[in-house]
């Protein structure tokens, strides 16, 4: 069993805590086109040059704006997707390629049945339980399928299994759930079965994409609940995605804030959201609403709307919009991610 | 003592399904006064936009209002004809849409959608008025007045929004209702949104009744609340009272439920079950098969008010007036033992 509660305490990986996957200066770009039999015209950065580590058994959040890059690396962490460049390198039972130390593979090379055994311990939940299942196939077809596709066990054995990992995310008595079909749940009740099919088949890692974002807040609990008790549990390590911040504070011992492909501060939980150094994720905190009629929140102004990063000038991404800039941001790179202390990571001239 | 602009009443709505008649809103009683915003706040399916849909009379055909009265300004617009339903509409009571920003027609360009709009509920408006008026619109809600001469794709999502404001403030109505207008914005743009908003209102006086399911904007934005479970408005008050001390169980669940990053780190409650269907809902209290302070009465009879100064609520075992930290009876989820 991993010591998922030793995890958090130990950000710069001292002590008890091991990386389980490191991503080194990942990049994703995607062409902009402008026809069928034209060189694309230019580049959205997606992801730029962006590298961090998840410790295994911790729960690492990935929050940012819409279209700030943390989906794409959700899907470039379980190879849904190539990068352009950089590395991830994954720390497995696996045959480690022979280049790299500490018994990591590089994912990016994998192929075939490294392929294959790397899907066996790495698993996706995604964020929209209405159009991730197939409406034709029972839930009994869903969560197996991992099982069949990885050719684990014969059919009683996968009912069996299939059974159990619906009693444990709380879908029971499993007989009943067996075999209905996606579309006599409700929302809630298929999000328990995106986690069963994403835990079948044990994995180590779990990319959950905004899991709970399209469920009412009293089922969100439940899920974010059971999701963190698995984790423990399951000794499972989550690179988990969201837009809400309260919902990652709950959910993750570390936080990343991205912006525009770049991640611009990363820190213990707690000390982001009580110390925020960059002046996005200061803007960020303080436009969330508090469910507290009294509390009165200090607005961070900043200006402008998010730009799209479309070929960008090799600065910081905030320059823009920052209230603080000054001419540095303009002429320098992009700021270099710097530790303030105890593993608080920011990317700002100004911090 | 002033009185209401919207005095609603004892309304009960339906809606014919194959499987059944759906109870989508029972018995809710609210009244919104001059100058105030009044939330409503619940979970999907707890009947909320169908409240709001009645209010604007803007239906669909298997919906039929079973029973009650919305008097605006003292006129029951329930029993109002279509073309006076009309007059009312947009000029009197208008509505910022869920999902607003694709209400927008892609093909016309934005100010001659508004334009459009002033000049269907106010013939009379000479196109340079109207014209005019478009540009403070633009100005109140924070847009250039430029981009009035383009179109929707123009417009980022923000933006969209704002200008579906500006919409719904050009026949100068005496009350909006909002209903989940920043839901699917990101958080730096709602909050300069409903902070726009909130100006708006406060400057021009206006009536609002604000409709979501965030706790968190139910606290910024309105006076009062009422909250809505399965079809029922189960507990009203001032904003600040239902917040500091609700009285009813689920009220005191929803609160207990919601994360927030401000303050100390408190453990989140877990609420079981799911709310009934609409079409045989459960006797009694409807929240009584989730609730964990149910009691024999709960199961068979309608809960009695419990009135305490204005803010009230409908059960049978009332939350005591100091019930300590929301949530107080529920069971801790398994994830709130991790520091």
């Amino acid at each position: 069993m991993m010591t998922a509660s030793n995890a958090p305490n130990n950000p710069l990986g001292g002590g008890h805590s091991t990386a389980l996957v490191r991503v080194e200066r990942l990049t994703k770009l995607f062409p902009v086109t402008r026809g069928l039999f034209r060189p694309p015209s230019a580049h959205v950065h997606a992801v730029d040059d962006v590298s961090f580590e998840l410790f295994e058994g911790e729960s690492f959040g990935l929050v940012g704006e819409s279209g700030c890059g943390k989906t794409t690396i959700g899907k470039l962490l379980v190879k849904l997707m190539e990068p352009t460049g950089g590395r991830i390198l994954f720390r497995d039972s696996g045959e480690p390629s022979p280049a790299i130390d500490g018994g990591f593979r590089d994912i990016v090379d994998t192929k075939g049945k490294g392929l294959k055994e790397f899907r066996r311990r790495a698993q996706m939940i995604f964020q929209d339980p209405y159009e991730s299942m197939n409406p034709r196939r029972t839930i009994f077809d869903t969560v197996a399928e991992p099982l069949v596709v990885q050719g684990i066990g014969d059919s009683l054995e996968r009912l069996e299994r299939v059974g159990k990992l619906l009693e444990l995310v709380g879908l029971s008595p499993a007989s009943t759930m067996l075999f209905r079909y996606p579309h006599e749940l409700s929302g809630g009740q298929r999000q328990r079965v995106a986690i069963a099919r994403a835990l079948v088949i044990e994995p180590t890692f779990v990319v959950a994409d905004e899991p709970t974002s399209m469920l009412d807040m009293s089922f969100s609990t439940t899920i974010m609940n059971l999701m963190s008790g698995l984790a423990r549990q399951l000794g499972v390590t989550y690179l988990y995605i969201t837009h809400d911040l309260a919902v990652a504070r709950y959910m993750c011992q570390r936080i990343a804030v991205m912006y525009l492909g770049k991640i611009v501060e990363l820190a213990e939980t707690e000390e982001l959201l009580s110390n925020p150094l960059h002046p996005y994720t200061r803007a960020l905190l303080s436009a969330v609403p508090s469910p507290d009629p009294a509390s009165k929140r200090e607005p961070v102004d900043i200006l402008g709307d998010v730009s799209t990063p479309v070929n960008p000038h090799p600065r910081c991404r905030f320059h823009d919009r920052c209230p603080m800039a000054v001419q540095q941001c303009y002429d320098d790179p992009h700021p270099p991610m710097e530790d303030h202390g105890g593993g608080h990571l920011v990317a700002c001239y100004r911090a | 003592m002033m009185e209401p602009i919207l005095q609603v009443s004892g309304l009960s709505l339906r809606y014919d399904t194959r499987q059944g008649e759906v109870r989508a809103v029972e018995d809710v009683s609210f009244d919104v006064l001059p100058g105030q915003v009044m939330g409503l706040v619940g979970e999907s399916g707890s009947g909320k936009t169908s409240v709001a849909m009645s209010l604007m009379r803007l239906l669909p055909d298997n919906a039929r209002i079973a029973g009650g009265q919305v008097l605006f300004r003292g006129e029951d617009l329930l029993s109002m004809g279509p073309d006076e339903v009309r007059s009312y509409r947009w000029n009197r009571i208008s509505m910022i849409f869920q999902a607003a920003m694709n209400s927008l027609d892609p093909v016309y360009r934005v100010g001659d959608q508004i334009m459009e709009a002033m000049e269907a509920h106010d013939p009379g408006v000479t196109t340079q008025a109207a014209q005019e008026r478009i540009r403070d619109l633009f100005e109140l809600v924070g847009l250039d007045p430029r981009l009035a001469q383009r179109y929707p794709h123009e417009y980022s999502g923000g933006m969209r929004q704002r200008a579906v404001i500006a919409m719904s403030l050009a026949c100068q109505p005496d009350l909006v209702i909002a209903d989940e207008p920043t839901t699917a914005l990101d958080v730096i743009v709602q909050d300069r949104i409903l902070r726009r908003l909130k100006d708006i209102q406060r400057d021009l006086q206006m009536s609002m009744i604000y409709i979501t399911h965030d706790l968190a904007v139910v606290a910024e934005v309105t006076d009062r609340v009422g909250v809505m479970y399965a079809g029922k408005l189960v507990e009203a008050g001032s904003t600040a009272d239902v917040f500091n001390s609700p009285v009813h169980p689920y009220t005191s669940a929803l609160l207990s439920v919601f994360p927030s990053i401000r303050g100390p780190k408190r453990e989140l409650a877990t609420l079981a079950g799911e709310p009934p269907n609409l079409i045989d809902p459960p006797h009694g209290c409807r929240f009584h098969p989730r609730c964990p302070y149910a009691t024999d009465p709960c199961l068979t009879e309608e809960p009695p008010i419990v009135d305490r100064d204005g803010h009230w609520a409908a059960c049978w075992n009332p939350l005591p007036v100091s019930a300590g930290p929301p949530g107080a009876g529920l069971a801790a989820g398994p994830g709130n033992q991790q520091g």
